[in-house]
């Protein structure tokens, strides 16, 4: 060896406890699905099948908001503030003892890099349980006025991006909030849920007060259709959201929607160059880019773009792309077969449309799903892949002369989920934060989250907050003031 | 890069420089840390960080019994294999240049040079006349390295031609006779903005080394302070063709700090500077925790220290 290769080093499986195959959890027990029927669900870095998982019909979906009903009216809505919150402390407290299972279940059913579900995916889920776990005995003083109520039964609906922490974005404040749910997890992950349910075993949480129905959209369908459930919370593509919209706009039921993305990255030419490369390397290949918030639009000055790009290039040359097991891996598996081929298809118009691409040298697996890190050059604002959500490891690079054509074109979009602003100077960096019409912005930095920080977006990219006291209100009816 | 070497013009040009993001790059160094080395990439870490070690001894009260017998270990660390490499040099006060240099020589360790601390180490503060002489002797008792400090005073009140050019004239001194070795003492410095600012006043001064501190000085060898060094001499080299090494010191102490650091290395400046021509590592008790580990890799267990000497 006269180079400096790491040799593999790989996450043991061992500590899991895989089964061939799984149930629905109805009503605090693991339940088969009445009509039997069932689908896979992959391992997409090898495409090798990891379990057999029940789909849920609608007499499932029935059964289940049946039981998170029962569990709202008779035990969980009636219970003491300060009990529940005790539960949510021994589910968060069971999550962290339960790590390092949860995050290798995670990469393997997700495809994400170990270090990623390790080091963010499943901490961020436990520091949600805490902080919803302390806010559940203090919603009056969560500025919702004195004795805010919950909702009810809450249908949740999550994606495939972040298995476990979506789950905890929408779980803790429901729960904390006194309502009851019932939850479908993604199609190609539902593993870390249906780990979870024992964790709410564990915990000796009431029966029904969390339920977990596994299936595709259709599934999903009847549970935003339901007519007892009270409130819809969903976060996914902003085509699903305008069909869930439509399909409540006639209902009593409330609805968040947390949707698509395309944000922009703004890198001044004042900024500190280095570390601005690590965050649009963050930005962008955070997760393989399955991040709904992911900086997919470097805004760049076009004084500094040579510089900026070049340092980019050899950056993205040192991402470690590979078996998302190993603890060295920066890049993963991209989720699916389907998400891989949307992701050629949008980056085939990128070739078509005049952009120019370029694709960090690396070695990809033979096996399973992947796509290399790409950024596309010389992109302008009217190339599909400006203009829509490609949710992969690719990037596209647009330039700005003036800080008004960098904002101009930042809120040029259907969406506005995040952005990012690279600057030294304060004074730009405040300025340019106040004319962008995103939910969160980062600045000097990228894909930061915390449960006390609401996040959400405008236009297109959805409806209400999740996190923070915003986010508990959308699970709660305004009490008296 | 700048062909005038004025105060004014050099301000200048510091300040083209792009600042440095402190949280960001403190968050790059973490993550890297988070790199697991193991197996064949260990055994080559370990050997690759031995040879790269300043063995140092930078006492008031060292000896020359102490300074013969660190000779002895720097030729070969471990006395039951002779397969673990010779370290990159050894590295004492300007008194002791002549006896660990002729102790090397006698037991066949001609191959490892001696570094000697230079330029009133380890604070900079006398006039240059004793600064050059302190390297004068150095130079003339068989120092091949020189490890000078800057004047962070005059860094940091800004009389930075000052400081560049006693770096030059060091440089003068040294000439074909031996490597430059520039200290910044970033632990003084306290910003990374100011941390490669100096890295580039010693690059473009004539250091073949920057260095990060005197290990008198905590904090010394910190991960983002590497890194910020470690950008600067892969930029440098961009610009200008020329590549100059970087030596972390103080507070590297365990094979994990060490692999750290090679890993630092290895993604930022990248695989060129990983030998000892352009990257070494001032230590002394880190030499015992790599031979500690080197024997874990080969023998599959951990040994007692009492099997690795002492000096």
């Amino acid at each position: 060896m006269t180079e400096f290769e790491y040799a593999p080093a790989l996450e043991s499986t061992s500590i899991l406890n895989l089964q061939s195959d799984y149930k629905l959890f109805i009503n605090g027990t693991y339940t088969a699905a009445k009509a039997g029927k069932r689908f896979t669900t992959v391992n997409p870095s090898t495409g090798e099948a990891i379990a057999s998982i029940s789909y849920a019909e609608l007499d499932d979906v029935n059964s289940a908001v049946a039981a998170a009903r029962a569990a709202y009216t008779k035990v969980w809505g009636k219970m003491p503030a300060a009990e529940r919150g005790k539960y949510l402390f021994r589910i968060a407290r069971l999550l962290q003892e339960r790590a390092r299972e949860f995050a290798v279940l995670e990469t393997l059913d997700n495809g994400k890099p170990i270090r990623e579900s390790r080091d963010t995916d499943i901490p961020l889920a436990a520091a949600h349980f805490f902080y919803h776990a302390g806010w559940a005995d203090k919603l009056d003083y969560a500025g919702l006025g004195t004795n805010p109520k919950p909702l009810g039964v809450v249908g949740q609906i999550i994606p495939w991006n972040f298995p476990l922490l979506m789950l905890a974005w929408k779980v803790a404040p429901a729960l904390a909030a006194g309502n009851t749910v019932v939850l479908k997890p993604a199609e190609t992950t539902p593993l870390t849920a249906l780990l979870f349910a024992e964790v709410c075993q564990q915990a000796g949480l009431p029966a029904g007060v969390v339920n977990i129905v596994t299936g595709d959209g259709v599934t999903g369908s009847y549970l935003v259709n339901h007519p007892d459930v009270d409130k819809i919370a969903f976060t996914g593509s902003t085509a699903v959201g305008k069909a869930i919209a439509r399909a409540v706009a006639d209902t009593k039921k409330s609805v968040t929607l947390e949707l698509g993305g395309k944000a922009a990255n703004i890198v001044y030419d004042d900024a500190a160059i280095d570390e601005a490369v690590e965050g649009i390397v963050n930005g962008i290949f955070f997760n393989q880019g399955h991040v709904c918030c992911a900086g997919s639009r470097l805004l760049v000055q076009e004084n500094v773009q040579d510089e900026v790009i070049e340092k980019l290039k050899r950056r993205m040359a040192l991402i470690r792309v590979g078996n998302p097991l190993d603890k060295n891996t920066d890049l993963g598996a991209i989720n699916s077969a389907e998400q891989l081929a949307r992701i050629t298809e949008l980056t085939n118009t990128g070739d078509a449309e005049g952009a120019e691409r370029w694709s960090a040298p690396c070695d990809l697996p033979s096996k399973g799903y992947w796509y290399a890190p790409t950024i596309f050059t010389g992109v302008s604002q009217t190339h599909r892949i400006a203009r829509e959500e490609i949710f992969g490891p690719v990037l596209s690079v647009l330039t700005f002369r003036t800080p008004a054509e960098a904002v101009e074109k930042a809120n040029n979009t259907p969406y506005g989920l995040s952005a990012g602003v690279w600057s030294e100077k304060g004074s730009k960096v405040l300025w340019t934060a106040s004319k962008l019409r995103a939910g969160v912005i980062w600045t000097n930095t990228f894909n930061k989250f915390d449960p006390t920080s609401p996040f959400g977006g405008f236009k297109e990219s959805g409806w209400g907050r999740e996190g923070g006291r915003h986010g508990l209100a959308a699970y709660l009816k305004g009490g008296k003031n | 890069m700048i062909t005038d070497f004025s105060e004014s013009s050099l301000k200048n040009f510091l300040k083209t420089l792009p600042p440095v993001d402190q949280v960001g790059a403190e968050a790059r160094a973490a993550m890297l840390a988070t790199r697991s080395i193991k197996t064949a990439s260990k055994t080559w870490a370990i050997d690759t960080a031995i040879s790269m070690v300043d063995l140092t001894t930078l006492e008031g009260a060292d000896t020359p019994g102490k300074v013969r017998a660190l000779c002895a270990k720097a030729v070969r660390p471990d006395a039951t294999d002779p397969s673990v490499p010779s370290v990159g040099a050894v590295c004492v006060y300007n008194d002791m240049v002549k006896i660990a240099r002729e102790h090397l020589d006698s037991i066949g360790g001609k191959h490892v040079p001696v570094a000697a601390v230079s330029t009133a180490f380890p604070s900079g503060r006398a006039s240059f006349a004793v600064k050059r002489q302190d390297t004068l002797d150095a130079l003339e008792n068989g120092a091949a390295e020189i490890d000078m400090v800057i004047d962070r005073g005059a860094f940091l009140s800004g009389r930075i031609g000052e400081v560049f050019d006693e770096i030059r004239a060091i440089k003068d001194l040294c000439g074909n006779k031996a490597h430059l070795k520039v200290i910044l003492e970033t632990g003084e410095l306290v910003t990374l903005d100011n941390v490669r600012k100096a890295s580039y006043l010693g690059m473009l001064a004539g250091g073949d080394f920057i260095k990060t501190s005197t290990g008198k000085v905590a904090p010394a060898a910190t991960a983002p302070v590497v890194l910020v060094m470690l950008e600067a001499v892969r930029d440098f080299h961009a610009a200008t063709g020329k590549r100059i090494g970087v030596k972390p010191a103080g507070g590297i102490r365990t094979t994990k700090d060490a692999i750290k650091q090679l890993v630092l290395v290895n993604e930022t400046a990248g695989p060129e500077w990983l030998n000892p021509q352009m990257f070494r590592i001032g230590a002394s008790a880190l030499l015992n925790d790599l031979l500690l580990q080197r024997m874990k890799m080969r023998d599959g267990h951990y040994a007692s220290p009492q099997y690795v000497t002492l000096d």
